[in-house]
Parts: C-alpha cells; structure tokens; sequence
C-alpha cells in the first residue's frame, strides 16, 4: 500500500487513492480532499454528511452506503447527488477519509 | 435436549437441517424448520424460464421431499423473534421455544420499494410469477430497446442480471432479431461488476455482444408513462421493454423483531455467521451480512463451517472455524457457453482454469462449453446433493490453483491438499437418475408485507428501531503514516471521479 503526502502530512492510502487509516483523517484533511474529489467548497451541509459517515464507520467496519446515509443518517437522496455531484457514494466516502463503499458481491 | 429451531427451509435452512440430523440423533437435538408454504423453489432456474430453455416444473418441488424423517417441519408464516425470550411466534398464533435459533429466511425481491417499478409493464426475474411474465413479454418483444437495470446491492446471485443480458442477446440472435433490439445495461456501480478485474472482462464481453453499458446510475423511480429510468441526478434512460432487478431485503418480521439493518439483513460474525447480538442466533445462507455474495455455493460453504463449530459452540467454547468468503458463480453467456468466478473475502475473480472432476476443467472467467453444461448440471446437484447435506465436489476453502493472480490473493494454494478433497468428493452421476414428481401447484405471487410508502428514499419499513443506533460524533486529532519517509510518494494518489 502506497503512502502519500497531503495537506503536508504522511497519509497511507490504497491503489486507487483511499486513505486506509481512519486514524489518519481529520477535519482539516476534508477540505483538501474535497478539492480532489472536484467539490469546491464544503459547507454545513456536506459537514453533516461527513460527519455522519465518520460516526457511523467505527461500530460497521463498513463506509454506510448512500441508501444507508439516507434512511438511516435522514439525508435527502437529490440533496446528496446536488453536494456532491455524479458519484456521491464514492466521493463522500473519499473526502471522509473512509473506504470505498463495498457494491457488496 | 436442545431445541434448534431453523427459520427458512430454503437453500441453507434444508441443508443444514439434513447435516444436523445425520450428524445428531433427535433426542440430543430437537429440530423444527419453519417456512410459509410447501413448495422449494430451485431459483436458479428463475432466470432460464424467460428465454425458454426451462419450464416451471422443473423449479418447483415440496420441501417435505428434503426435510429429513426426525425434523418437523412447521408451514406458517413468521410474525417475530422474541430474542430476549428466545421464542419465536408464528402468524398463526402458535409460538416455538428454542435454545439455539438459525435464520435463514434469506432475502426476497422487492419492487415496491421503488417508486414505479412494481408496475405490471416492469419486468423481473427473481421470483416465479415474474419470471413467467417476463418469459410472454419475451416472446411478445418484437424489437426496440430492452433495458436491464440493477436496482442497488446487494443481490442474491449478483452475476445474475449480467447473465440475463447475455442470455437476452443470445436469444434475438439465435430468433435472427437481434438488429432490431437495443440491448442496454443499466447499472449503480461503475462497471458492468462490483470486482475490477471481472469487471472488465464482463466489460469486453459486452462490447463484443453490442451491450451499452451505462454505469453509476442510481435509480430514484420508473416513470411508467414516459416509459424511462430515471436516476436522483435526473438522468433519463427510455425502454421499451423493462427488466428491473428490484432492491432484495430481507423478510419484515425481521425488522419487527428488531434484528436487522437498514436492509433488514440479521449483522452476523463474517467468519462464524454468529449473530453479532446474541449468541445463540446464527443466521446461515443470503439473509446475513457476509460481504460475499448471496448464493447457493455462499450457503453450502458457509453451513459446512458452521456444522464445524457446532461442537464447540455447543461446549461452550470459542468457534474455532472460519468461513473465508469463499464463492463461485457459474455465469451463462449464451449459445450454450458459460463461464466461473471463484473468489472469497481476500481475492478477487481472477482469469484461468478450475479443476471439476467428472465434468472437466472450467475456465475462470471465460467461456466454454463445459462451464455451461456446469451450470445445468447444478440444478440436480442441487436437489440431490446441496439441499440433502451430502459432499459436493467442491472445496470449502477457496484455492488458488489455476488461477492466474493479478494482484492480491488469499486461500490455499497447496495442490496435493485440493487434489485430495477432490479425490474423497467424487463427481456427481451427469444424468438425472431419480427425479421427484414435482409439484403441480403454482405459488400465488405473494404481497409485500409493508405497505408502499409514498415518497423519499426506499427502504424496508423498520429501519428505524432496528440493529444499533449511530453513536455521535467526535472528531478525532489525526496521526501521521508511521511508514518509512524514504518510501512517501510526493504526489497524492486521485481516484477517478
Ligand atoms: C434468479 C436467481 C438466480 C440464481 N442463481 C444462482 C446460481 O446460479 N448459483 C447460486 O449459487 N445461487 C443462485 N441464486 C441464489 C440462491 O438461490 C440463493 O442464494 C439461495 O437460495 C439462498 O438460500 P437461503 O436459504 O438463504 O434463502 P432461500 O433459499 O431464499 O430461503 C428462504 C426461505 O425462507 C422462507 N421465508 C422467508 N420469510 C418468511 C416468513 N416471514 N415466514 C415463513 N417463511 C419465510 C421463504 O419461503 C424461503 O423458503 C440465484 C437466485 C436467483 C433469484
């Protein structure tokens, strides 16, 4: 697994560019991750979303799917594809700091 | 005497009451399997009615064929678990006691989760009736645009949609139609798989057949009236004939009792299928949370780790076995080729050969003849050898011979070892020796338990009161990688967007 730097700091990552470590993640790491994922700027209510995802990872193990984030968090499905455009599920995933939902097999 | 309770005689509920019985006489261990009706369907064969190479009697037969003598077989509806008070009531009123509760009620589909779909005008194949009306929408289809669409994951049987889209080509073309009909393969995630690399095999294959994919759409409701697909980001796919494959949840009762997730599917141990909240509930076959795939082979390699931890469990002791993820899918490509993905938790599908005795080495995740015939040949594996608890010829341990790796891997590659399990498994007979009557009742289409809800995202109904709250949140202070400076890329890795 490869290690990167962002925002300055040493970050390991997966091939595809996850953080791997939900130790190594914190909020002035979303920012810069966000501009990566092509959102520009991260407002309360991408805040919300984040922070959910964050609350919800430790106990699952497991990045909460969109329809997770939804029905259990109470986020609007639309609201999600508006904050973050074409591919929220992945994009949220990545700015958190948190793997890659699982499409499951 | 222990009381075992099973819920679900469907795929693992059958097996692993035929493994307990012969492995338990019944007064060490009391065994009651309850289901709702009498009729085991073999579902696989779902998905060959609607282009007419099977016909409905093979795919029903009474599940008293394959309960064994020494277990009761109980035909009622389940209302909910009483897990505080280890009791399970029933629809009817009656109530069951257990000591140890095994769920396996699996998951069913769901149209009616999604606004529009549970249209009679959209089509699916992942239960009986449907099936059988997909096969006259089939026959009635006489050209324009045939849409397969993957509602979301999970799904039983995930190749399943990929298989009814080759299936679908291979059936206009063998009827001279195929210039008529626009094949289009709509899909949430971002390929045509959820595993890279049989993604992008599945991918040429359906560049080759002249398949459109269109990946990452997320699908909001059918609208009906326009006749077109259409994603929370307002994207519009038309269709002239519709095949979508609904959300799979598990059944209500589940949420009722308080045992599910947002999908109503029981949180259950990855290695040991053990209920995360409490120990004597194990939940065995699709209904769990294995991030495997749902499917028959999952349930056959999963039952057989747990039948070895039932000693142990039973003494009080720590479950010693592990399930790996192990699953393999046969995958029907048409004109009678198929082909194999064999992966588990660690290793992802991966090219080459796997060695099946008695019907010759398979190719992985690519065609051949043998794959197919693999694939029919399942079916009397099926009910004469999977639901009845004896040994298949595969092994439960995914192993790494003949695959060609690309990248990470898990499983035992030890050739001797394989080669051994193989030799004490002989192959099935290839023909059909003796073959129950089937039974000549159909199934009515069933109800969904909920009513539909109007609106918002769609999702079983108990979401709300079911498994484990989220805690709030904390931020966190950060550490840095602890790994070698020397080896710190200075650039930053971007996934594609
Ligand atoms: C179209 C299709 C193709 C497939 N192809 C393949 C394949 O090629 N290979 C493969 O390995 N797998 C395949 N599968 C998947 C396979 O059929 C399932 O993974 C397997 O049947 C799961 O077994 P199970 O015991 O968990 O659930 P099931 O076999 O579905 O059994 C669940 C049982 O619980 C009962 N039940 C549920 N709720 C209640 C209730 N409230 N009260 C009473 N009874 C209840 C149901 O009646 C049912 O009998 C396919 C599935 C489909 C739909």
């Amino acid at each position: 697994m490869p290690t990167t730097r962002i925002g300055g700091r040493a970050i390991d990552v997966n091939d595809e560019g996850f953080l791997t470590e939900y130790s190594q993640w914190d909020e002035n790491l979303a920012p810069i991750l966000a501009g990566y994922a092509g959102v520009e700027d991260l407002t309360d209510e991408h805040w919300k979303v984040l922070r959910f995802l964050r609350a919800d990872y430790p106990a699952r193990k497991e990045t909460a799917t969109l329809r997770r984030v939804a029905s259990v968090g109470g986020f609007d499905m639309k609201e999600l594809f508006r904050l973050f455009p074409g591919k929220p599920a992945k994009k949220m995933a990545y700015i958190a700091g948190l793997p890659k939902p699982k499409g499951c097999v | 005497m222990r009381r075992l309770v099973i819920l679900g005689g469907g795929t693992a509920g059958t097996m692993v009451a035929n493994k307990l019985r012969a492995a338990y006489p019944p007064d060490e261990l009391h065994i009651t399997v309850v289901d709702r009706d009498d009729d085991h369907h073999y579902q696989p064969g779902y998905l060959f009615l609607p282009v007419g190479i099977y016909s409905e009697d093979k795919i029903v037969r009474s599940r008293h064929h394959f309960i064994p003598d020494g277990v009761e077989l109980v035909l009622a509806e389940i209302d909910r678990v009483d897990a505080a008070a280890k009791a399970v009531h029933l629809g009817d009123g009656r109530s069951l006691e257990y000591d140890t509760l095994v769920i396996a009620t699996g998951v069913e589909p769901r149209p009616d989760l999604t606004p529009g779909a549970d249209h009679p005008d959209v089509h699916h194949f992942y239960d009986l009736p449907h099936s059988l009306a997909l096969a006259n929408a089939m026959k009635e289809f006489s050209g324009g645009r045939l849409i397969v669409h993957l509602t979301d994951m999970p799904i039983k049987c995930p190749v399943a949609p990929l298989e009814f889209t080759f299936l679908a080509d291979a059936h206009f073309r063998e009827r001279k139609s195929r210039k008529k009909v626009e094949i289009v393969y709509v899909t949430p995630l971002d390929g045509a798989f959820t595993k890279p690399i049989a993604s992008r095999e599945l991918g040429q294959m359906f560049t080759e057949r002249d398949i459109r994919l269109e990946p990452d759409f997320a699908v909001e409701r059918v609208d009906t009236e326009a006749k077109e697909l259409v994603s929370y980001d307002d994207r519009r796919v038309p269709y002239d004939l519709l095949v979508s494959i609904p959300l799979n949840v598990g059944p209500e009762y589940v949420a009722r009792s308080g045992l599910g997730d947002d999908m109503n599917l029981v949180p259950c141990d990855q290695h040991t299928m053990r209920s995360l909240e409490h120990p004597d509930i194990f939940v065995l076959g699709d209904g769990g949370t294995l991030q495997t795939s749902k499917a028959g082979s999952v349930a056959h390699f999963s039952v057989d780790v747990f039948m070895e931890n039932w000693p142990y469990y039973i003494a009080g002791r720590e479950l010693p076995h592990k399930f790996d993820g192990h699953a393999n899918c046969f995958i029907e490509t048409g004109h009678g080729k198929g082909m194999l993905l064999d992966f588990n938790y660690g290793t992802q599908p991966y090219t080459g050969g796997f060695p099946f005795p008695g019907v010759g080495p398979m190719t992985l995740l690519g065609e051949s003849r043998s794959n197919h015939l693999a694939k029919l040949a399942f079916r009397f594996v099926y009910w004469e050898f999977l639901l009845r608890g004896r040994p298949l010829p595969f092994t439960t341990d995914m192993h790494l011979l003949g695959k060609k790796i690309e990248g990470e891997a898990s499983g035992t590659a030890n050739k001797d070892l394989v080669l051994g399990l193989l030799k004490r498994h002989p192959a099935p007979p290839t023909t059909t020796a003796k073959a129950a009557k089937p039974s000549a009742r159909k199934p009515a289409a069933r109800k969904p338990s909920s009513p539909q809800r109007a609106g918002g995202p769609k999702t079983p109904a108990a979401s709300r009161q079911s498994a484990g709250p989220v805690p709030d949140y904390v931020p966190i202070v950060a550490v840095d990688s602890t790994a070698d400076p020397s080896t710190i890329l200075p650039d930053p890795i971007i996934p594609k967007f």
